[in-house]
Formats: C-alpha cells, structure tokens, sequence
C-alpha cells in the first residue's frame, strides 16, 4: 500500500515538473519581448538593456528557471508586467474561489438532475422517458458551451430578465445575491455535465440491477426507490467518478468560457485577459495553480476508487 | 409444425418465422410513410415563406413540419430499405457531405462577398435570413453574406480540424507504437510526457499556446493537436501491447523480421483501425474547441470568417435585436458536431474492439 501511495506521489511530481517547465519555457517560445510589454512605445535602447538585465531575461534558461520555480514553491508567483504591476499570487487567491464556487456548484446541480433522471432511465429501460432523455442528452452534448451560453443568456437575462448578467457579488457580501448571479453561469456548465453523467450512470445502473443482490432486495419487498438509492447507486457509481477525472477538464474549460461570457472575475478571465495582454507572470502562475488543482484532483478521485470497491484496496496491497 | 408455418395466417395469430414476419410488417409502412413525409417537408417548406403570422407561430409550423417529415422518412426507409433502416444516420451523413462538399467548392460557387468590407458598402447590413433573395442567410453588420461566411468558417474550421486529427493520428500512432513494443524506459517516459499534456486542461493548454503562437490556420491545427495526441497514444501504446502478444507478431519474428518490420508491418495495420475510429469521435471535439479559441478571439482572426468568431460578433446587443448572427452558425455548428458524434459513435460501436465487448 505505501509503496504504491510513494509511487503515485512520484509521478503525480514528475507530471507537476514537466508542466511547470512547459509553462515557464512559454516565455523562451514567445516571439514577444516580456521587457518591451514593460516599456510599452517610446523608450532608449539603454533603458531596454537595463530592463532586461533587471528582469535577469539575460541569464540562461535554467537560472530564470530555477528562480522562478523556488519563488513559486514559496508562493511567490512574481509581479504583473502590467500596471498596477499586483502580485500574481494576490490575484490568483482573489479569482480562484469565485471560478471553484461557480464550478462546483454546476456539478452539484448535474448531480441533483442527472442521479434520478438516470435511475428513472435505467429503471425503465427502453421505455419512452428513456428514450427521450436518451435522446435528449445526446443533442446537448453538441451544443459547445459557449452556445449555450449565449442563449441562456438571450433568453433568461434579456428576454425574461429574471437573472442579471454581467455584474458579480462576492460570497461574503450577500449569500442570497451571490447565489442569484451564480445561478446562469452555474447552468451553463450544469447542462452538459447532466447530459453526461446521466448517459453514464444510465448505462452502470442497467448492468448492476440486472445482478442477483438486486433481485434479492426486490423479493424482500423493498420499494423501487429504496432498492435504487441505497443498494444500486454505489455499485453504479465508478464509470461515474471515473468520468468526473476525466469530464474536469472540460469542467475547468467550460468554467473558463462561463466566465467570459458572464464577465465573472474568475480564473479565465484573468487568463484571457492576460493572455491578450502579454503579461507572461500571470498566465504562467494561473496556468501552472490551475495545473496543480488538474492533477490533484484527479490523484483524489484515484484514492476515492478504494472507498467506493473495498476490493480495490486490497488488490492494492 | 412447420407445414403449420406455412399456411397463410389471417388472423394474424400463431407462430411465424421472424425472418418472414419482417418484410410484410415493414412493408405496409411505405406508404403511410409517404402520406405523412410529403406534407410534413411540405409545410416545414412554406412555413417560413408563406404564413403570415408572428415568429413563434411560424416556429412552430416549421418544428411540427420537421417532425413530420422525419416520422415519414423514417417509415419509409424501413419500409424499402428493412428494418434497421437508421434515417438520422443518413441525414447526418448527408449534413456532413453537404459540409464539406461546399467547404472544398467554396471558391467556385456563386457565394456574396464574405470577408472584403469594402467590397460590401451597398449591401444592406444586418439583414435577416430570407431564402430566396440575394443573401439567404442574412448579413451581418459589415454587410458580408452570411451563408458564404458559414461556408468559408466551414474550410477554416474542417481544415484546422481534420489536419489535427492527422497530426494527432501519424504522431501519437508512431510514439504509442515504439511505447508499447519497446516498453522500459521508452514506455516511461512516454507516460510522463502523456500525463503531462494530460495534466493541462485542454482549454487552458489551448489559451496558453494562443498566447504564444501566431495565430493562423497551420498553428491551430498543432495546437489543437496536442489535445488528441495524448488519447492518441494511449490508445495506440494499449492496442500495441496485446497485438505484441499474439502468435502473428511472434511468427513474424520467428521468420526473422527486424523490430521496424515487425511494428510497421505487423502491428501498425491493426493499431490503425481503432485509432482511426476515435479519429471520427475527436474530430467533434476539435471543431468545438476551435470554436470556442476564436469565440474567446485567440483562434482564426476576423476578418477571416470561423464559426467561433462569428458567433463572437452576435454577443451583446446585436444578438437581442438581430439573432439571426448567432443562430446561423451557431446552428451549423450544432448540426455538425451532432452529426460527427453520432457518426462516430456508430463507427466507434462497430470497430473498436473494446467497445464490441460491452
């Protein structure tokens, strides 16, 4: 067990490396000069060479590395090359509960939909709910989330105006107001998520109630319901969580579009926007937290295998 | 028994071979098929040119025609073809030729100006769709001609796509090869580099390279590369690993076959089938997240036209009063990834191997 826990650490910091070299060599790959951001027009050679001293852009690339990485490790992700040149690490600690608030409440919303719209699928296999839904989910996960984006912005913010668009209220202030102007851009990514995990727990569930331990509980007389919930759920549940490593990607990505889209002041739109800008410190240290965040959830997701199938744990050993 | 069988049945009752009940039982559904097909496309045709009645209503005639139509069509080519006739498998083909049939003609074809604004100072701006006058699809605020913008974004967007889907397919195929023959170290490191692409999330990795890379179409299609290459490996390296195993790659070697003929000969043609398939899956993906990098302004540029950025203009005020600009391509969008996905699906069903299992 605890050699497989060290292996695992081993590979989730050789992963860590390579991406946190990826994104620091973004600023060697760049055509772009980080100095000539700083200066803007208008400025003397000798004031360029000294800037560039300065930012130590002269030194080889290991050194800026090197310094660049032990700063980040003590949580030092350098300055903004624009005005007003804040902290990285500020900034980041400012946007990232607002784009993990808006996240996680998406998938709470998937998981409250698709869990009994799955079962209802599943327990009526075939029938005409199931092929609908079948169906259903099938059409929106072609819809990008951008798309949707938009029209549920045409439609419940411009057109019935129950919901505001571009302004954000943070979680300290008002919970009611803050719920109010998470609720769209939390459907946004709620939509194709349901469609998702709704197909997957549809499909775990048809296999695991045709098992013997389901009939056994049904000829005790136990109601459907009861049956569902507490003796097929957990069973069905691994393709599920599986799936959630896997559709996080596209969860962070969709939270990102969502933020563009509804002006939110999370992670994506401080990495748009300094993407757009050239301002390399800041999207090197959201890319490489974001990273992080990536990785260890899904190292998180691997442990939660051994909760779920006490089988696992010993096959570990 | 079986002279039994052979009786005619009027009643309809008793046992008849499954083989024989089929083409009766789907036969009789050409024609109903047809009665409702042909006034189904009939009103789905009219209703936007002829009803004289408010938007939705027209809608609505035009959803219920569609119905309509698809319920006929569907009848009917049961009813010629058998019974596992699959219209939306057809029409979604047909969607995809149509695509790219336009996307590779799009120069010769009579199509408005799509991309020179000052070729367009006459034409009227933000004009809705109207099918049978000079822009059919509508324009947008520069007065360029949506349909011929659709069907340039169609070429961009195909392009970028499919070239990265080949990209993806001859590199990650190659590298999960050598992964999965070589093992050992190769295999390592090949893990790492694949987890480590993995570790990005697809979007982030695609607005970082953005920031770096000049934004054309040559640059796209690698960075959108990079997000097919890690399945890629995987897919290959794990296919590689049990073709090693079987008894034609060690007859192969037991006739003296070099380890380059082994995998290029022996393995490579079978890698390639599944690869191929999940090829037809992630070319949806691709076209999305092209999309979605030109929506967010980092993919092809305007005055280039890109589904993405076109949708892009519509954003704000415009799309209240003028849906048209988005709902054109984002339509097309939608009809193209829903027809990739379910294509692939069906060719992922059939030829995967993992998949045939379930």
């Amino acid at each position: 067990m605890a050699w497989s826990v060290l292996k695992r650490l081993a590979e989730i910091a050789a992963v860590l490396f390579v991406v946190s070299v990826g994104t620091f060599a973004l600023v060697d790959l760049t055509p772009g000069d980080p100095a000539i951001t700083v200066l803007g027009e208008g400025h003397t050679a000798e004031e360029y060479a000294a800037l560039r001293d300065e930012m130590g852009l002269n030194d080889p690339f290991l050194v800026r590395y090197g310094s660049w990485l032990g700063s980040a490790l003590h949580g030092d992700l350098g300055t903004s090359l624009i005005p007003p040149n804040s902290d990285v690490t500020e900034r980041i600690a400012a946007a990232l509960p607002v784009s993990a608030e808006v996240a996680v409440l998406g998938l709470a919303m998937a998981l409250v939909v698709s869990i009994p719209l799955a079962m209802w699928s599943a327990y009526h296999a075939d029938g005409r709910v199931d092929r609908i839904v079948g169906a259903g989910t099938f059409g929106i996960l072609s819809v990008p989330s951008f798309l949707a984006g938009l029209l549920i912005i045409m439609v419940f913010s411009n057109q019935l105006g129950w919901f505001p668009r571009a302004e954000w209220v943070r979680l300290g202030e008002s919970l009611g107001d803050n719920l109010h102007h998470a609720f769209l851009p939390a459907l946004t990514i709620a939509l194709a998520e349901t469609a998702m995990f709704t197909r997957i727990l549809r499909g775990d569930l048809i296999t695991t109630l045709q098992e013997d331990f389901i009939l056994a509980a049904r000829a005790k007389g136990m109601s459907p319901v009861r049956v569902l919930f507490s003796d097929a759920l957990r069973p069905s549940s691994f393709s599920l969580i599986t799936l959630l490593g896997i559709s996080l990607g596209r969860l962070i990505g969709s939270t990102v579009i969502v933020e563009y889209l509804f002006a939110l002041p999370g992670m994506g739109t401080l990495i748009i926007g300094s993407a757009d800008k050239g301002d390399f410190p800041m999207v090197q240290g959201a890319v490489l937290v974001v990273a992080l965040i990536y990785v260890l959830a899904n190292a998180l997701i691997d442990l939660s295998y051994g909760y779920l199938d006490p089988r696992i744990r010993r096959a570990h050993v | 028994m079986s002279d039994i069988v052979e009786l005619p049945d009027p009643a309809g009752s008793g046992p008849r071979p499954a083989g024989d009940a089929r083409r009766p039982a789907t036969r009789h559904l050409s024609l109903p098929g047809l009665g409702l097909a042909v006034p189904g496309i009939a009103l789905a045709a009219l209703a936007p040119a002829v009803l004289p009645a408010p938007g939705w209503v027209v809608f609505l005639a035009f959803a219920a025609g569609l119905a309509l139509a698809y319920a006929g069509l569907a009848r009917l080519g049961r009813g010629v073809f058998g019974g596992s006739f699959d219209l939306m498998f057809w029409l979604c083909l047909a969607w995809l030729v149509v695509v790219v049939l336009a996307a590779i003609l799009a120069p010769v074809l009579p199509l408005g100006e799509y991309r020179d604004i000052a070729k367009t100072i006459d034409a009227p701006a933000m004009a809705p769709p109207s099918l049978f006058s000079e822009h059919p699809l509508g324009t947008n605020n520069f007065g360029l001609d949506l349909l011929a913008r659709i069907i340039h974004g169609a070429r961009a967007s195909l392009l970028v796509s499919i070239g990265a889907v080949a990209i993806g397919m001859v590199v990650g195929g190659g590298i999960g090869i050598l992964a999965g023959y070589f093992r050992r170290l190769t295999d390592t490191v090949t893990g790492v580099f694949t987890n480590s692409l993995l570790a990005v999330p697809p979007l982030i990795l695609l607005i970082a390279l953005g920031t770096v890379l000049e934004p054309n179409l040559r640059n796209i299609a690698i960075a959108l590369s990079l997000l097919a290459l890690p399945s890629m490996i995987r897919m290959a390296r794990a296919s590689t690993l049990t073709f090693a195993q079987r008894e034609f790659v060690l007859a192969a070697k037991a006739m003296g076959a070099s380890r380059w003929r082994v995998m290029g000969r022996e393995l490579l043609p079978n890698v390639l089938l599944p690869l191929a398939s999940y090829g037809m899956v992630i070319v949806s993906v691709l076209i999305v997240a092209e999309a979605s990098l030109s929506f967010l302004g980092l993919g092809i540029q305007p005055p280039d036209p890109s589904w993405g950025n076109m949708i892009a203009e519509g954003e704000g005020n415009a799309f209240q009063d003028y849906p048209h600009i988005v709902l054109v391509p984002g339509v097309t969008l939608f009809l193209t990834v829903f027809a990739f996905n379910l294509i692939g699906e069906k060719a992922r069903k059939r030829w995967d191997p993992r998949q045939a299992k379930l």
